[in-house]
């Protein structure tokens, strides 16, 4: 079937920080490109969710007077706060014994949500095309194997896959350069990363499921600017993990959790572990009081360098997190995800004025500041496979006496969906029961989200195998996606003595979670019909 | 024939709506906004009437703030051929939005005028009625099938009783049910030409008319939180509850 055809000099898939930089930074140097970026969001933003304590240096490079124009940065870091929890004890550690990259004190609180809108709003002053609510659901190449474009979804289609009446072709759009910028697991960034074996010689990615809840909580609990991190309780020293709690402006606090993906316990509920946290004494006496009024979820890179893909391959680069620029130890991405889009603009403007070759992005990136950061950043994520004593004894040698130059680098040495241990030889957890005050179920966590997607549609959640839940992960791992899954979207049913596994995919709120657990990688995250998912306001 | 459709931005029916703290509104900042959903079955029928051959023009018309022509853009994009954005800060009342429809149709002058049956922001279901009694002209509402004839229309009603049908003399306003058809994509392709599409912008103010609100608003809170339900052992304890607790029977 043929479809439309869009031409374009670039196409950025994913309107997040690192594809809006690119695209701001390309129309910049060269205001007579066609720049278009696809969203699968609603709107911008509308997918984006973030702590978000935010570093300036990308945004100063890149729009130096962000301050003069209205930009949503506005609450400074004013004070700081470290503290290891035990179950009902909490120890403050002194900030001046953290290590540099975790000082905050010239950064600002942000919603990365509202930063990504006001982005898109300089991007199209610009005179860059935005389309919200248009995933890019497929790669095209050339016939010499390199990218030449992207198709955007088919809308209209049933659960079987026909045409409804409303359907509407997707179209392609073909480009001199294509930009993969869809976060964390992108989908399509999977799929180059497989097909041009970009990760060859490096260590497995590793991942974190972040949490977050806004909460509007008591003026004499509220000290805007205050910024908390906790490690510890209720995860034990084995399960890396830890919270933040952002005082933001109008009486809101962020208050979030991420635990690493590389967890063992396949009994273990990262949802509850989060909700369980808040009922500690030093955290509930901070939103006791107040009201929840947002709730998300979503994956994050935690490989950092040792697991960074090459970016570049034949008519496209991956940017941000779809290739996977987070600081971990800062646990900062934002700038480092719109540095790498900046970098990339440049590697195509010279791509395009002087047929300079596409893989002097890695030679670019290596010379940067963000580069610089990772290298320092590279062991501190690894050490934690030791378990958190030893991870924190060792990170304060690396981060605060040798500033993250040691000379060797500690691997990664399992992928995510391989660190679980079998059902039965792990404890089970108890977790408590919701209060619906301080802690809450996921049915009313999702229904915060905004998240639908029209019904009478293909299931966007597929199984290679549809009857391996099941016939091996239910005995093997007691199907752990009921769990991992912060939403709900994964249930067993019994019904007459016959389980039956059931994917409530209208729930979905794109956190790819469970592409990247799934112990048999036998669940694919593919794009939804467009404008599908949550509907994130300020996250 | 020549179609006005008159579309509304509201908050996004996905969106969980929440009441401002100090009682003056809901909140609307960085929340999803899309066009009101009734006024898409308006766009669309007007689109299908106009495919049919039996429409010639469809001039799409919203009144608000300058983000709100994304919902005439919207509806450039799916099939009308060109937008008027009529300028105005804050709330409307459906009377003074009526006034203004008023003036766009003296000066327009459609044959017909559709709109969503109701908004889902406000839920007033007013505003189309008082523009046909404004102009003096028939009304159509609630429509779920649409049947044009040469000078009327035959419309099927969603009603209490079930479906009403009932023929109308154009010049008409209709206000379109869920029902009455499912409204189509707008393609990439098309958006991108709804952006050359022509849109006029009108100040309210310069329409000489009174839109001044009519209505105080005193307090905005949330319903009562539900309370968990009980259960009961039997029958009889159930009619007993019904009849002297909750005393519905």
């Amino acid at each position: 079937m043929s479809r439309e055809v869009m031409e374009y000099d670039v196409v950025i898939v994913g309107g997040g920080p690192s594809g809006l930089a690119t695209a701001i930074k390309l129309k910049q140097l060269k205001s007579d490109l066609n720049v278009c970026i696809l969203e699968k969001g609603s709107e911008i933003g509308a997918h984006i969710l973030s702590g978000n304590v935010f570093e300036t240096r990308a945004l100063d490079e890149l729009i130096p007077n962000w301050k003069e124009l209205n930009s949503p940065i506005k609450t400074k870091v004013t004070k700081e706060k470290f503290l290891f929890l035990g179950k009902t004890k909490s120890l403050s550690w002194p900030t001046w014994l953290l290590p540099k990259v975790q000082q905050n004190h010239k950064n600002y609180i942000i919603s990365l949500a509202n930063l990504c809108r006001w982005l898109a709003e300089q991007a199209e002053g610009l005179g860059v095309e935005i389309f919200p609510g248009f995933p890019a659901s497929e790669i095209l190449y050339h016939e010499d194997g390199s990218v030449k474009g992207v198709a955007t979804q088919d809308m209209g289609l049933d659960k079987e896959g026909n045409k409804k009446d409303s359907f509407e072709s997707g179209m392609e759009l073909h480009a001199k350069v294509t930009v993969f910028a869809e976060g964390c697991r992108g989908h399509l960034g999977k799929e180059l990363i497989k097909k041009f074996e970009l990760d060859k010689g490096k260590d497995p990615q590793q991942y974190g499921i972040g949490f977050k809840e806004i909460w509007e909580i008591k003026d004499n609990n509220h000290q805007e600017g205050m910024v908390m991190h906790t490690a510890g309780w209720p995860l034990d020293k084995n399960t890396y993990g830890g919270s933040f709690i952002y005082h933001a402006e109008n009486k809101q606090v962020f208050l979030g959790y991420v635990i690493g993906l590389d967890y063992k316990n396949p009994h273990l509920s990262p949802f509850d572990e989060f909700q369980r946290f808040k009922t500690h004494p030093a955290i509930k006496k901070i939103i006791e009081g107040g009201k929840r009024i947002s709730y998300g979820a979503r994956a994050l890179i935690e490989g950092g360098l040792q697991s960074l893909p090459k970016m570049f391959m034949p008519g496209a680069l991956l940017v941000g997190c779809d290739a996977g620029t987070l600081n971990m130890p800062k646990i900062k991405g934002s700038h480092t995800a719109m540095k790498s889009g900046m970098i990339a603009a440049e590697t195509i403007i010279d791509y395009i004025n002087d047929k300079k070759n596409l893989s002097n992005y890695e030679d670019k990136f290596k010379k940067s500041w963000v580069y610089k950061e990772l290298h320092a950043a590279r062991n501190v994520k690894p050490s934690f496979s030791w378990g958190l004593f030893l991870a924190i004894i060792f990170t304060g040698i690396d981060q605060i006496l040798f500033r993250g130059k040691l000379p060797f680098t500690l691997k990664h040495k399992h992928a995510d969906h391989d660190t679980l241990k079998l059902a039965k030889d792990m404890p089970k957890i108890d977790y408590p029961k919701p209060d619906n005050i301080i802690t809450f179920d996921k049915t009313s966590s999702v229904y915060l989200t905004g998240t639908n997607h029209a019904d009478n549609q293909p299931v966007h959640l597929k199984l290679k195998n549809p009857d391996l839940p099941i016939k091996y992960t239910l005995d093997k791992y007691d199907e752990p996606a009921q769990r991992y899954c912060p939403v709900g979207v994964y249930e067993v049913q019994v019904e007459n003595n016959v389980s039956k596994f059931v994917i409530n995919s209208q729930n979905c709120i794109h956190c790819k979670t469970c592409d990247i657990k799934e112990p048999s990688q036998n669940i694919t995250w593919v794009t939804p019909e467009g404008g599908g998912g949550p509907k994130y306001g300020n996250m | 024939m020549k179609i006005l459709v008159a579309v509304k931005r509201v908050i996004d029916y996905n969106v969980q709506v929440r009441v401002k703290e100090d009682g003056t509104g809901v909140v609307t900042d960085n929340v999803k906004m899309s066009t009101n959903p009734p006024d898409d079955n308006a766009v669309e029928e007007a689109v299908k009437i106009k495919e049919s051959g039996k429409g010639k023009e469809i001039v799409a018309v919203t009144i608000g703030e300058d983000k709100a022509q994304e919902t005439v853009r919207k509806a450039l994009a799916v099939g009308a051929d060109r937008g008027i954005h009529v300028k105005s800060e804050g709330i409307l009342e459906p009377l003074a939005v009526s006034k203004i429809l008023q003036k766009i149709v003296e000066k327009e002058k459609p044959d017909l005028v559709f709109m969503g049956k109701q908004a889902i922001d406000d839920d007033c279901n007013q505003t189309g009625q008082m523009l046909a009694a404004l102009l003096n002209w028939p009304q159509a509402t609630f429509a779920s099938k649409i049947n044009v004839k040469d000078k009327s229309l035959e419309v099927t009603r969603e009603v209490d009783e079930g479906l009403e049908t009932i023929e109308v003399n154009t010049p008409a306003i209709v206000t379109c049910d869920l029902r009455l058809n499912e409204p189509r994509y707008a393609s990439l392709p098309n958006i991108m030409k709804a952006k050359k599409k022509p849109l006029e912008q009108i100040n309210a103010s310069d329409l000489g008319v009174d839109i001044k609100s009519r209505i105080e608003q005193i307090k905005v809170e949330e319903p009562p939180k539900r309370k968990a339900g009980i259960k009961v052992a039997n029958v009889a304890e159930l009619v007993q509850k019904l009849k002297n607790e909750a005393k519905v029977i």
